[in-house]
């Protein structure tokens, strides 16, 4: 990690257009204004039973910008990234702005949080590989993930590389740009028998291609978690622990993360009202969120106000430590922005050094849950109901598949009742996590 | 030939490119072993305000354009796009998506061949029949019948959404067609409270008209009062119970079980791949007799509504289910073509950077004979569901789900007591087998729904009489 006053400038028309775009809001009548850009460009191929499916080249562009007229707001955006539809954009947000309402917590993040001379954080890593060597990558993996005579059909596999470049600027002066990668790789396949057909899937997707896991690996995951799934039963209805994959466990911390979220919560719209300084998870579980990591997918310098990003502890021994907040809602709760504006940046959870073997083991009997679907999730009650599938544990063993099972709850007591985090992290995400066993939890079955 | 006036207008003429131009780009894509390739162009403007907190703090205003190319050989597909609509750019569009040809040959443009639309809705723009401060209004009096509905209302949020999309469509079998699509949706969210428990109440509605329609259906009063009275109602609720139970679901909305269960299940795609449940099963009983089910593009003013679909065949109404046996599925033109029949007009796209797949529009069960009081009479025992979030689906195992937001319990034939939502799951080719009763109450939703698929966005309708389930699992926390 280097602190550096330099921006990156291999390509600085963008910052050049903001700059400008900062200038033309001023002359027209904002008292506050910002502007973001960005550009993603790549490609992805995917391949199907052994050839060429599709090949997408993608090239796309948005400026969006925001403006205040005193305390009142009003927001524009384009994909038409030239000076003219610029000044048209701002235009648009200054008119919208004579109509708003005033609202004093509106404006900029205050001048001094800006992230003048940010980090860089070795987000950008170009893969230097041509569709044609992607696309036999693909093939291999499938070919792979289709060694199995229970693999009946493929969705086939696919390798995508996009880069993007994010440039913002306000007019505090603030002036911010980088760059970042984004590779991954990808497969899912179909097994059958005679009861039916069943579908899995696995992905690697990395900043720097070089850490990508190796594509026969992925296959081979593919193929082994779609063909597990074969003989699915149903369940009786009943109340048991549930092990959560890490894949589910981070979406089980998703739902944290939206409950203590400025938005939800200065609307009072979340079951995790004034909860700073509380118990929400058991003592032994700590949450960091550290934006800086070199080369981590959720890692960046700034957030989407140009705020300068910061380490921080959001629960420690299973109390709230903060919020998720931007500079608005932080204001609205008379707080500091924790620099989430845009979101939340490399999370992890602390685990209870076993793996998931040895948490099957502590569960005895109930479901490793490896799939949820639906959206039966309610951030202001806390009410958890979803679809699953998975395996049925007995004696810390897996016994068979299941499916058409419903597992719920409610968070609040979902989140006490952790009685266990893996060492199995799944680092594919901003959130990284292990496996996470809660105890006591509803299935519906219909057997 | 309105539409393909305006269209050419609004994203032809501002870079000077003419039809001519539009062929030559379609010639550099074609050749080979492409054995078709097509553009689209689209340009849309949209806006949203919103209001919570009691003022209307924020609104937007966005604009965007671009062109989509797409060359194809066989069921190989090369996709390239651009945010610059001028030749030059499309040249290399071109160049890009017919990549995935192996040889040089020479396929030939065939000469133009205009496919006109329904007019299932009007080119006019939605957004400017109302100006700003009539627009704030319409938040404002959403705002203030939800608060003086009941003291319990603690939080309001209230969002006016419109845009307006011209696309053009060439394709290189001479076919040139245009759309100008309205869309608009007005959104009431609020939270009441009563001793420390609080809970949310939603309604929505939209469609393929003006803003003006709100202000004709009243929806800043009527969406407002129905979304407190959900909201209350939930504060009233008991823990759901937990197991497979005898269902009624509600008519309109609740139709999202059809879209999740079968819908998709009878996309092309899947079908043709062999991928879902329902691949090679046309003729079979999926569901009991009485049941027919369709996907109906040519609603007017419906959100799901299309007059010509994303590659500019004329949408229609599709059988899907006819008195319970598997009629039909939904298709492209690729699809289409490679499963050796023709596309059902249910070709769509998000927008021009996405790729065409086939999507559902307005999908929904006819009517029945019963009353439905008679229905929730015919049950002894079981869970009576009337408003519904979203659902999802596995399409190769057939399991689905939908999330219930507003329930009851039904004893003897009669409502007792609200439940909290639940989310119920079941088998898409199982689940229509056991419907036992079908009302004569046959309602589409009111205009909320959007469909998602391998990451894409797609406005979309469904609906249905009021109907019983005879055994479904209902994922309460009541064991």
């Amino acid at each position: 990690m280097s602190a550096t006053p330099d921006r990156i400038t291999n390509d600085d028309s963008l910052e050049s257009l903001l700059s400008q775009a900062v200038e033309y809001a001023r002359a027209n009548g904002a008292d506050q204004i910002e502007v973001a850009a960005s550009n993603d460009k790549g490609y992805s191929v995917t391949a199907r039973l052994g050839e060429v499916e599709t090949v997408e080249h993608h090239n796309q562009r948005s400026m969006g910008v925001t403006v205040y007229r005193g305390k009142a707001k009003g927001s524009a955006s384009t994909n038409i990234v030239t000076p003219e539809a610029v000044n048209r954009t701002i235009d648009s947000a200054l008119n919208i702005a004579k109509f708003t309402a005033e609202d004093e917590c509106a404006g900029l993040a205050d001048a001094e949080l800006m992230a003048n001379n940010y980090l860089q954080l070795d987000l950008d890593h170009p893969w230097a590989i041509e569709p044609d060597s992607a696309l036999q990558q693909a093939i291999r993996c499938e070919e792979v993930a289709r060694d199995d005579k229970r693999i009946v059909n493929s969705e086939g596999a696919s390798v995508s590389s996009i880069g993007t470049q994010l440039t913002y600027a306000n007019s505090h002066g603030f002036v911010g740009e980088y760059h970042g990668t984004r590779h991954s790789i990808s497969c899912s396949v179909v097994a059958g028998d005679d009861k039916g057909m069943q579908r899995d899937y696995w992905y690697s997707v990395e900043r720097d291609a070089n850490n990508l896991e190796d594509v026969e690996a992925i296959g081979a995951m593919a193929c082994e978690r779609t063909v597990r799934r074969l003989g699915a039963r149903g369940l009786k209805t009943c109340s048991v622990p549930i092990l959560f994959e890490p894949t589910l466990a981070r979406s089980l911390l998703g739902h944290l993360f939206s409950a203590i979220s400025g938005g939800a919560l200065y609307r009072e719209a979340s079951f995790l009202l004034d909860s700073i300084n509380k118990q929400v998870l058991p003592d032994w579980i700590t949450i960091t969120e550290d934006p800086h990591m070199l080369g981590a997918l959720g890692s960046a310098p700034f957030d989407h106000e140009g705020v300068r990003t910061q380490s921080r502890k959001v629960v420690e021994d299973g109390v709230l430590q903060g919020y998720v907040l931007s500079s608005y809602s932080a204001r609205k709760l008379g707080m500091q922005t924790t620099a989430n504006a845009g979101g939340v940046h490399n999370v992890k959870i602390s685990d209870s050094n076993k793996s998931q073997q040895d948490l099957l083991k502590d569960m005895g009997k109930g479901l490793l849950a490896t799939e949820l679907i639906g959206h039966g999730v309610n951030t202001v009650t806390g009410d958890y109901s979803r679809g699953a599938s998975g395996f049925w544990v007995e004696n810390g063993e897996i016994q068979y598949p299941v499916e058409e099972i419903t597992v719920a709850g409610n968070l609040a007591d979902m989140f006490v009742n952790i009685s266990a985090v893996g060492n199995d992290v799944d680092r594919r995400g901003n959130i990284q996590c292990g496996s996470i066993l809660i105890e006591n939890m509803t299935i519906a079955g219909g057997s | 030939m309105e539409n393909l006036d305006i269209a050419r207008n609004h994203l032809l003429a501002p870079t000077g490119l003419s039809d001519e131009d539009v062929n030559k780009a379609l010639s550099a894509a074609l050749g080979g072993s492409i054995d078709a390739a097509d553009l689209y162009f689209q340009s849309t403007t949209r806006e949203s305000w919103s209001l919570d907190d009691g003022i209307v703090k924020d609104a937007s205003f966005n604009l965007e354009h671009g062109v989509g190319v797409r060359a194809m050989s066989g069921d190989k597909t090369g996709f390239a796009y651009s945010d610059d609509i001028a030749m030059s750019a499309l040249l290399e569009s071109s160049q890009a998506a017919r990549s995935i040809a192996k040889s040089t040959g020479t396929n030939e443009m065939q000469s133009w061949r205009v496919q006109s639309g329904h007019m299932l809705y009007t080119p006019d723009n939605p957004l400017s029949v109302l100006n700003e401060n009539e627009k704030m209004d319409l938040l404002r009096e959403a705002d203030a019948t939800a608060r003086a509905a009941d003291p319990r209302v603690k939080q309001v949020m209230v969002s006016l959404v419109g845009s307006q999309e011209v696309i053009l469509i060439a394709r290189s079998d001479g076919t040139l067609a245009a759309d100008v699509r309205p869309l608009v949706r007005f959104n009431v969210n609020v939270i009441v409270e009563q001793n420390g428990r609080r809970e949310q109440g939603f309604m929505g509605g939209g469609g393929r008209y003006d803003y003006k329609k709100f202000i004709a259906l009243d929806a800043a009063n009527e969406f407002s009062r129905e979304a407190v009275r959900q909201a209350l109602v939930n504060l009233d609720a008991k823990d759901a119970p937990a197991g497979n139970m005898t269902v009624v679901l509600g008519p309109g909305w609740p139709g999202v079980l059809l879209h999740e269960a079968i819908g998709h299940g009878l996309e092309g795609d899947f079908n043709r791949k062999g991928t879902s449940a329902f691949s090679g099963r046309i003729g079979e009983r999926v569901a009991s007799p009485g049941v027919t089910v369709v996907d109906d593009g040519t609603l007017p003013n419906r959100r799901g509504s299309l007059n010509i679909d994303d590659e500019g065949t004329l949408t229609q109404c599709t059988t899907l289910i006819e008195d319970g046996i598997l009629k039909g599925y939904m298709q492209d033109r690729l699809n289409g073509k490679l499963s050796k029949t023709t596309s059902t007009g249910n070709g769509r796209r998000e927008s021009y950077a996405h790729q065409t797949m086939p999507r559902m529009t307005n999908t929904y069960m006819l009517a029945g004979e019963h009353d439905p009081q008679e229905i929730l009479a015919s049950v002894d025992k079981g869970f009576y569901a009337v408003n519904f979030g979203g659902g999802q689906v596995d399409i190769t195992s057939g399991k689905f789900v939908f999330s219930a937001s507003e329930a009851y319990m039904v004893e003897n034939g009669k409502i007792t007591y609200p439940v909290k939502g639940a989310t119920l799951i079941g088998d898409g080719p199982d689940v229509l087998t056991r419907v036992g009763m079908i009302g004569n109450d046959l309602k589409l939703d009111t205009g909320v729904g959007t469909c998602g698929k391998e990451g894409q966005s797609v406005p979309v309708g469904v609906g249905q009489p009021t109907m019983r389930i005879d055994g479904i699992t209902v994922g309460g926390t009541q064991a």
